[in-house]
């Protein structure tokens, strides 16, 4: 999932719930997650193309996102994705099963700390 | 309908997916460029960033797609434009095995609607025939291969058995319609009551007979068949009810029988009520068909039980008369051995078919190695091809299921085109089948044959395809790139495949060969049989019958015959005629019963059963059938009644030695007969085919004093088979002077059964002369595939060796060397198969011996011809190529590296 070894493989569903998390801010086009993903974990999480085409795909067809024809940045055509209802609801889902598996594992590390 | 829309929206999809990844690396682009990035390092900064775009492409793509699915479709659009680039070579191989599997599903079809299709009967599994043995009745399996029922074990059985819902007798046999147009002759069935229950066939029109026909003083209605209801009647609904001339004696018809529907096997006109009148009949008169169907849940060995049982109730109720012992059968040890009613149908043709069936399989298996060979071939030229792909990562089993996707696609189009021909070899097929073949009418291309065709062709194309998937799959240790195909001249490995190949075929061709000329040395050997009449093709012979209704004295019943057979013989181009109650081989029910001669004592023993027949004076000479001793019989032993009688030959001598010392010898069929003395020995006839042995016949005179029941004391034969020799025989005009003749002595006196003796022979040689055309074809094909392959693979390894051959001879090889090289790699190869295929023959001809007359399965002068010829033959393919490699020049040989 990352190009740097630094970087640790992300667990499943990791990709698409940060995806889903920064469309939610506002409808992006591919490039802009990139950077934006990159941007907001302090270059930590670096997408590779290579996963994040066939994720995008992936939730299009699982009716979570929408693309339409938008402008990107330098003012070319592109598509814009755009986080649908059922989207929103998968992504709550998920974030919540998510915290809970967080809060878990830092209850584990916290204890072997101790 | 959710995976629809994506479908159709899926180009819609592609193209955004497009549209993103070119704007995204783009974008990045420019901004490498805004960070100070010359514009060329900066696109190759941001394509080697994004990384494969292609496949990056393909993955996201894949999310929209059955991906299994939509790959192979991809190989397989590779394959069809492949197969386009060598249309010469698709062409051959889709038309070999469109060949082979279209005549495969012929012979199946065949097969299939003759022996494994349930008969079109309601509940086929509870049908079966009442079929008798009687192993103490010597000599009856001479003519005949069981004992019919006689209408008291009818009657039995019917009232009492407890194993049958349903229990009948039948006869065929004819009658002449009168007063609609022309008198007619028609093929009737007679039947009792029972025999509509048990096959269980609604009728069309009307209704069925009912018991009520069976009465000897009732009404005694009759049924018409569909055909004879079309031909004659138009079709027309109100028929039933009216009233037609059944020999002479007025009948209404009660119904119509459905299209198709035939009494076991027999194709009637007319169902004629059987009306058995209980208080005239005897244990005797064993000459009807016997059908049932079984109470639900009974087995056939639990009928035969009950059956055992009821012929002791049928002892202990009927007699032969007084003073006769009812229990005197017990002698003949009369079995009862039911069968499923589809095997009397069905008959002996079972063993042909599964013969043709199993000679067309193997020419099958014959066309799929000569197209593996192609195969292997075409591969060979693109071994670089797969060995390149290989290289570049192409997986094994991804180049092996294109390879085999090719192979399959040309068996699935191979099995098309080949249900094309399957239609028309069918056709053709019923037509040079045995006329009568079982269940013709039934014959059809239906889903159970498209599904073997349809595993057939699979089938092939895997077995053709795996064989050069083994050879070439190109393993990672082994990679013959780009230089390989110059350095060696063959690899001994991939000869080695083609050259299994060729002694498969040579050993399958082999065996088919052989199969084919001993079916041509066994029809040779029946036609060398005598068959106990001479020059058939000059012989014509006419069925009539006199009804009694018609003519009542029996006297008169003679003199008509005997005034038909002048005015017959009166025709111009007649040199003679005569009649008898039976012709050879024409398959009618014989009668038959023992004789006792005088001086012999035949206490506490059964007396042998003989073929009967009657004859007219003059029907031996006409038929060709040579009179050994003695002398025929005269018009003045017929009317004048004398007790005299004609014996076969090989009866006269198991009687007392020889012909001559049978003449005057006394003999008689009963004890209150008067003795009969033997005036004349005639040859033996075979009476059942060539291929049959003669049985021991006595003739009789036509007409006799009756010494069995009450009423008329005479006894005229009133149905019988006029014979004419004549060189006009079989002609149209010929046909119509007969039945004339026949008409001048009685208008009322239809003509039928109109055949030469030719046809009727041809007829009894049907299934041998079927067999052996088929085989014939089936070798042909085999023989031709096989040195066609011979051919191609030397042909191939002198094309491929051409530059060793440019070596040799530039070292001083000879050419006559050379060529003997390649002809005896391929005498090698024969030989093997010759002999795999010797082996082979010699085991697989056992299962043609039923079919094999007067030479063994391992006739010796095949089995050194066959192998012989086909030696000759791969001498000679062997040649041809090889020439070529004489030819070869050795400059220009050497130059083309």
């Amino acid at each position: 999932m990352a190009k740097n070894p630094e970087h640790r493989e992300l667990f499943p569903g990791a990709l698409e719930i940060m995806i889903l998390q920064s469309l939610r801010l506002r409808p992006m086009h591919g490039y802009a997650l990139v950077k934006h993903i990159r941007q907001v974990s302090d270059s930590l999480l670096q997408v590779e193309e290579g996963s994040l085409y066939p994720a995008l795909q992936r939730m299009l067809k699982e009716g979570w996102l929408e693309a339409e024809t938008g402008i990107s940045a330098k003012g070319r055509p592109t598509r814009i994705y755009r986080l649908t209802e059922a989207g929103v609801r998968h992504l709550e889902r998920e974030v919540s099963s998510f915290e809970k598996m967080f809060d878990g594992i830092f209850r584990v590390l916290a204890v072997a700390k101790a | 309908m959710k995976w629809l829309l994506q479908l159709l929206s899926r180009g819609r999809r592609y193209d955004d997916l497009s549209v993103s990844m070119q704007e995204h690396i783009e974008e990045r682009t420019e901004e490498l460029i805004d960070d100070g990035m010359p514009r060329k390092e900066a696109e190759h900064r941001a394509r080697r960033e994004f990384g494969n775009v292609t496949l990056i492409a393909e993955r996201s793509r894949e999310v929209w797609q059955w991906r299994a699915i939509e790959s192979v479709a991809a190989d397989l659009k590779f394959a069809f434009r492949r197969l386009g680039k060598s249309p010469g070579f698709a062409a051959t191989v889709i038309l070999t095995l469109a060949i082979g599997i279209g005549a495969n599903t012929a012979v199946f079809s065949v097969l299939n609607s003759v022996l494994l299709r349930p008969l079109p009967y309601h509940e086929p599994q509870q049908l079966v025939s009442l079929h008798l043995n009687a192993p103490g009745a010597p000599g009856l399996a001479d003519f005949r291969d069981e004992l019919r029922v006689s209408a008291s074990m009818y009657l039995t059985f019917a009232a009492h058995n407890r194993a049958f819902q349903s229990v009948g007798v039948w006869l065929p046999a004819t009658a002449s319609i009168t007063g609609i147009a022309q008198p007619e002759q028609v093929n009737t069935a007679m039947i009792t009551d029972g025999v509509l229950q048990t096959l269980d066939v609604p009728a069309v029109a009307g209704q069925w007979l009912t018991a009520a026909d069976q009465n000897p003083r009732g009404a005694q209605r009759v049924m018409l068949s569909y055909g004879y209801w079309q031909r004659r009647f138009g079709g027309d609904p109100g028929v039933v009810g009216r009233t037609i001339s059944v020999d002479s004696q007025p009948r209404e018809i009660a119904g119509v029988m459905s299209r198709g529907f035939r009494v076991v096997n027999y194709d009637f006109d007319l169902l004629v009520p059987l009306a058995f009148d209980p208080v005239k009949q005897q244990l005797a008169g064993f000459a009807f068909r016997g059908i049932a169907r079984l109470r639900p849940g009974v087995a056939i060995s639990q009928a035969d039980a009950d059956v055992a049982r009821l012929l002791n109730v049928w002892m202990d109720s009927w007699s032969n008369g007084p003073g006769s012992d009812p229990h005197w059968y017990l002698n003949w040890k009369i079995t009862p051995a039911l069968q499923p009613l589809k095997e009397q149908v069905v008959g002996s043709v079972g063993n042909v078919l599964w013969v043709v069936m199993a000679t067309i399989g193997v020419v099958m298996l014959i066309a799929c190695t000569n197209v593996a060979n192609l195969l292997l071939v075409r591969a060979d030229s693109r071994q670089q091809e797969l060995a390149v792909r290989s290289a570049l990562g192409a997986g094994r089993w991804r180049i092996a299921r294109e390879l085999l996707l090719e192979s399959l696609t040309l068996g699935l189009l191979g099995g098309a085109v080949g249900v094309g021909v399957a239609y028309v070899g069918l056709h053709l097929l019923t037509a040079i089948g045995p006329e009568n073949l079982p269940r013709l009418s039934e014959i059809s291309l239906d889903g159970r044959s498209l599904a073997f065709t349809l595993i057939l062709s699979m089938l092939s194309g895997l077995l053709f395809g795996s064989i050069p998937l083994l050879r070439y799959t190109p393993s990672r240790q082994v990679i013959p790139l780009l230089g390989a195909m110059r350095t060696a001249s063959v690899s001994r490995e991939r000869q080695r495949g083609r050259n299994l190949l060729v002694v498969a075929q040579v050993a399958m061709a082999l065996v088919l060969l052989i199969s084919a000329v001993l079916m041509i040395r066994t029809f040779n050997a029946m036609r060398n049989v005598d068959p106990g009449f001479s020059d058939p093709a000059l012989l014509q012979v006419i069925r009539i019958s006199i009804p009694e209704t018609l003519i009542r004295d029996p006297q008169m019943v003679t003199r008509i015959q005997n005034n038909i057979q002048d005015k017959l013989a009166a025709i111009p181009g007649v040199s003679s005629a005569g009649f008898a109650v039976s012709v050879p081989m024409n398959g009618g029910e014989p009668a038959w019963n023992q004789i006792y001669i005088e001086g012999k004592n035949y206490e506490g023993e059964n007396a042998p059963m003989r073929l009967y027949n009657y004859v007219s004076p003059g029907y031996f000479h006409t038929a060709g059938t040579r009179i050994v001793a003695g002398r025929d019989f005269t018009w003045t032993d017929i009317y004048g009644l004398r007790p005299v009688g004609i014996m076969s030959e090989s009866l006269a001598r198991e009687l007392w030695g020889s012909p001559s010392a049978a003449i005057g010898r006394p003999f008689r069929e009963f004890t209150s007969m008067p003795w009969h003395e033997v005036v004349g020995v005639v040859q033996d006839v075979r009476e059942n085919g060539v291929d049959q042995v003669s049985p021991a016949t006595v003739y009789w005179p036509s007409m006799m004093p009756d010494l069995y029941g009450p009423g008329s004391p005479l006894d005229a034969r009133r149905t019988a088979y006029f014979a004419m020799r004549s060189n006009r025989a079989g002609t149209q005009a010929f046909i119509n002077e007969m039945q004339q003749a026949v008409w001048s002595v009685n208008s009322n006196l239809p003509v039928a059964s109109v055949s030469t003796m030719q046809d009727i022979y041809s007829q009894s040689m049907a299934r041998t002369s079927f067999t052996l055309v088929m085989l014939a074809i089936a070798g042909t094909m085999a023989l031709a595939l096989g040195v066609l392959g011979i051919y191609g693979v030397i042909s191939y390894a002198v094309s491929q060796r051409t530059r060793e051959i440019g070596i040799r001879m530039a070292l001083g090889a000879k050419k006559s060397e050379l060529a003997w090289m390649f002809v005896r790699s391929a005498l090698v190869l024969t030989g093997i198969g010759v002999a795999i295929g010797v082996v082979a023959a010699a085991g697989l001809t056992q299962f043609m011996k039923s079919l094999l007359f007067g030479i063994s399965p391992l006739d010796p002068f095949t089995y050194v011809a066959i192998p012989f010829f086909l030696v000759f033959s791969a001498v000679l393919a062997g040649y041809l190529p090889a020439r070529r490699a004489a030819a070869v020049n050795p400059v220009e040989a050497l130059r083309a590296e």
